[in-house]
C-alpha cells in the first residue's frame, strides 16, 4: 500500500464537522470533471491510490480511468462497500427483504437472479453477500483494486451483532474472486482486532480513526496506541486531522510517530492541500 | 449485568441490537420479531435466542429490560405487558399514536418505579445538549421565536404500501421525521398552549403525509415554526436543525455544529464571546465505548442501562416527556384536519363599497 491514499468524502458532501461545508462541497463537485481534476492533482503529486465508496458517481471516475490508461498507468482503486445510504433509504422504502431484492443483480443475469433468490429462500448469507459484493464491484472491472474494504457502518454493525462469520465470508470472497486483500474499516479497532484474530484472519488490513484528540476512537486512544504497538495487523489511519480540529503539521507529526502505521487516508479538495499533506508526511514519516 | 431483549428487528431494532449486545453491562437474553426471516438468519449466524411470540418470550425469559422497536401502533400493548411484569422499557419513537395512552403508560411506569426511555436520540447529540446548556444559562436573553426543521430523502416517488406509508400505522413524515424537531422544542421550551396553521401535505404518498408545517404557540408568547419535509433529495441524509432567536442573541444548531451569535450586553457563558461563536461536533461530542452510527445512539442506550443500575440519575426522554411530543403531534393532526386553508382568514371582500357603481 502507498503511504498516502486519497479518500472521497469531500466529493460527496460528507463532512463530519459542518453541514454547510458539506453542502458547499457537494455543489463544487457536482460535475465529475471537478472530482477528476482533484484526482489528477493527487496523481501528479504522487498520490495514486483512490480509496472510494461505491457511490454511483464513482462509476464515472472508473470509466474515465479505464478510458485513459496512458494518463493513469499506476492509478489504483481501493473500493469501500457498501455505499450504505442507498441501502438504508431502500430499507425504509421497501423493508428488509424488498431492499435486498432490489440490489441483487437482475438485468439479464438469470443465473445470478436464481442464485440470489435461492440464497434468500435458504437464508444463505454467503450467497447473498457474495452477490452484493459482485454487484458493487461491477463498476471497477479491468481496474486495479488490490484492497477491497468493508465500510465501517457494516463492520461495526456485524461486530455488535456478533455476526462474525460475515467477516470470513467477505475476506474469502474478496481473495478468491478478486485476488485482492480484504480491508476492514471500523470505529472500534481494538475490539475488531480481537474478533478477526479469533476468526483466523491473519495480519488483517484495518482502517480506523487515528488522531491526536481521540475523535471517534472507541475504546479509547490508549487502547489504540496499545494495539498499534502490540498487535499484528496492517493499520491505515483515517480522520487524522479529526475533521480539522487539529493543525495539519501537529496532526501528521503525531500519527507518524506511532508504530505500525502503513498508510494514511486523507481528504483534500485542492492541489495545494494535497501537496501540503504529501510534504508533511514526507517530513514526518519515520525513516 | 442486566438481561435485555430486543423486540422488532427493522432498521432501528437491528441497530439497537448491535449496540446493546456490545454493551459491557448487558446480557442480550433474547430477540423477538413477527417475521421469521431475520430471526432465522440471526439464530443461524449469531446464536441468539429468538422468539416470534412476544408474550411467550416475556413468560419464558427473566428480563430486566426490553427494547421495543416495533411500529408505533403496537407500542401500547407491548409496553404495558412489559411494565405489568416489572420490566424496564426503552421504546422507539414516536412513543404511541394516542397521547392519552402515552400518559397512561407514563403513569403506570411511575407507579411501579420503572426506568423508561424513548428513542429521541437528538437529546444525546452534543450540539443540541449545548443549546440546552446555553438556554439554561440565559445566554440569548428572552427567547421569542424558534424555527425547528427536519429534511431528508426518504420518499422520493409514489410507492407500494408498507406500515410506513400509512398514518394509521404510525407511518409518515409527521411521526417519523417531525417528531424529532417537535421533541427538541418540547425539551427546550416545554408544552405549547396551542397549534395553528398546521399543514400535513402529501407529495408522493397516498395514505400519509410527506411534509409538515405549522406554528406552536407558547404560554409566554413565544412561537415555534415547524418545517419538515422527508421528500427532499437535496439532503444526503436526514438533518434536524433548530434556530432560536432571543433578545440577546441567536442560536443555530444541527447534529454537526452550533453557531451562536451573542449581542453586546449578553451574559456570556464560559468560553463564549460577543459576536459569533462556532463549535463543532469534534469538541462537543463525548466518546462512547462502542460506535456504530453516531455517538448519540450508543449514548442513549448507555444512559438507559446506567439508569437501571442507578435510578437516581436524571431521566432523559422518559415516557412522561415523550407523551408531550405525542400530545403535540395529536394537536397538529387535529388542527390540520380542520383544514386551515379553508377555515383561515380570507382577503376582505369589499363588495358594499363598490356596489354603488354597479348594477
Amino acid at each position: 500500500m502507498d503511504k498516502l491514499l486519497i479518500g472521497d468524502n469531500q466529493f460527496f458532501g460528507v463532512n463530519h464537522m459542518s453541514e454547510e461545508k458539506a453542502r458547499a462541497q457537494a455543489m463544487r463537485f457536482q460535475k465529475i470533471e471537478a472530482v477528476i481534476d482533484v484526482l489528477d492533482s493527487a496523481y501528479d503529486a504522487g498520490v495514486r491510490t483512490f480509496m472510494c465508496t461505491t457511490h454511483d458517481r464513482i462509476g464515472l471516475v472508473a470509466d474515465h480511468v479505464r478510458a485513459n490508461p496512458d494518463r493513469y498507468p499506476d492509478f489504483t482503486f481501493f473500493p469501500c462497500m457498501p455505499y450504505a445510504h442507498k441501502y438504508a433509504n431502500a430499507v425504509t422504502e421497501d423493508g428488509m427483504i424488498g431492499a435486498l431484492k432490489r440490489f441483487l443483480p437482475n438485468e439479464g443475469l438469470l443465473n445470478a437472479a436464481i442464485r440470489g433468490g435461492m440464497s434468500i429462500a435458504r437464508k444463505d448469507v454467503e450467497g447473498i453477500a457474495t452477490l452484493l459484493i459482485d454487484a458493487e464491484m461491477k463498476m471497477f472491472r479491468n481496474l486495479a483494486t488490490p484492497v477491497i474494504w468493508l465500510q465501517n457502518v457494516v463492520v461495526d454493525l456485524l461486530l455488535g451483532l456478533g455476526f462474525n462469520e460475515a467477516f470470513r465470508i467477505f475476506a474469502n470472497h474478496v481473495k478468491t474472486r478478486y485476488n485482492a486483500e480484504p480491508g476492514f474499516i471500523t470505529m472500534n479497532m481494538p475490539r475488531l482486532l480481537d474478533v478477526l484474530e479469533d476468526l483466523g484472519i491473519d495480519n488483517p488490513i484495518v482502517c480506523s480513526n487515528i488522531n491526536k484528540v481521540g475523535f471517534r476512537m472507541s475504546g479509547g486512544i490508549e487502547a489504540y496506541v496499545d494495539a498499534l504497538t502490540n498487535r499484528k495487523f496492517r493499520a491505515v489511519a483515517m480522520s487524522v486531522f479529526a475533521s480539522g480540529a487539529i493543525r495539519p503539521d501537529e496532526a501528521i507529526e503525531w500519527v507518524c510517530s506511532l508504530p505500525n502505521i502503513e498508510s494514511i487516508v486523507f481528504g483534500a479538495s485542492s492541489a495545494g492541500n494535497i501537496r501540503a499533506t504529501r510534504d508533511l508526511v514526507e517530513k514526518h514519516w519515520r525513516k | 449485568m442486566i438481561k435485555v431483549a430486543v423486540v422488532g428487528l427493522g432498521k432501528m431494532g437491528i441497530s439497537h441490537l448491535g449496540m446493546i449486545r456490545a454493551h459491557s453491562g448487558v446480557e442480550l437474553a433474547a430477540v423477538c420479531d413477527s417475521t421469521g426471516y431475520v430471526l432465522d438468519v440471526l439464530s443461524k449466524y449469531t446464536g441468539l435466542k429468538t422468539y416470534s411470540d412476544y408474550a411467550l418470550m416475556l413468560d419464558e425469559v427473566a428480563l430486566d429490560a426490553v427494547i421495543i422497536a416495533t411500529p408505533s401502533r403496537v407500542h401500547t400493548p407491548m409496553v404495558k405487558a412489559a411494565l405489568d411484569r416489572g420490566i424496564h422499557v426503552f421504546c422507539e419513537k414516536p412513543f404511541t399514536l394516542k397521547a392519552g395512552e402515552s400518559e397512561m403508560l407514563a403513569a403506570l411506569a411511575e407507579e411501579k418505579g420503572l426506568v423508561t426511555q424513548v428513542g429521541y436520540h437528538n437529546r444525546f447529540v452534543g450540539a443540541f445538549q449545548e443549546v440546552r446548556r446555553l438556554l439554561d444559562a440565559g445566554a440569548i436573553g428572552t427567547v421569542h421565536h424558534v424555527q425547528a426543521e427536519a429534511y431528508g430523502p426518504v420518499v422520493l416517488k409514489p410507492k407500494g404500501s408498507t406500515w410506513r406509508t400509512q398514518r394509521s400505522e404510525g407511518g409518515g413524515c409527521l411521526y417519523d421525521y417531525a417528531a424529532h424537531p417537535i421533541n427538541l422544542v418540547n425539551w427546550f421550551f416545554g408544552m405549547p398552549d396551542s397549534v395553528g396553521g398546521s399543514v400535513l401535505g402529501k407529495i408522493f404518498s397516498a395514505e400519509t403525509d410527506d411534509e409538515v408545517y405549522g406554528t406552536l404557540y407558547f404560554p409566554d408568547g413565544k412561537t415555534a415554526s415547524l418545517s419538515v419535509n422527508w421528500s427532499d433529495e437535496s439532503f444526503r441524509k436526514m438533518t434536524t436543525r433548530v434556530t432560536i432567536s432571543g433578545t440577546a442573541g441567536r442560536i443555530y444548531a444541527d447534529r454537526q455544529e452550533i453557531q451562536v451569535f451573542l449581542r453586546d450586553g449578553a451574559a456570556l457563558p464560559g468560553g463564549y464571546e460577543h459576536g459569533w461563536n462556532i463549535r463543532y461536533t469534534t469538541e462537543l461530542t463525548e466518546e462512547v465505548d462502542f460506535y456504530m452510527r453516531g455517538e448519540e445512539y450508543t449514548a442513549q442506550l448507555d444512559h438507559f442501562v446506567k439508569r437501571i443500575g442507578n435510578p437516581a440519575l436524571p431521566a432523559a426522554n422518559d415516557f412522561r416527556s415523550a407523551a408531550e411530543t405525542d400530545r403535540v403531534i395529536e394537536m397538529i393532526v387535529e388542527d390540520a384536519a380542520q383544514d386551515p386553508a379553508r377555515t383561515g382568514i380570507k382577503p376582505q371582500q369589499a363588495r358594499k363599497r363598490f356596489s354603488l357603481f354597479k348594477r
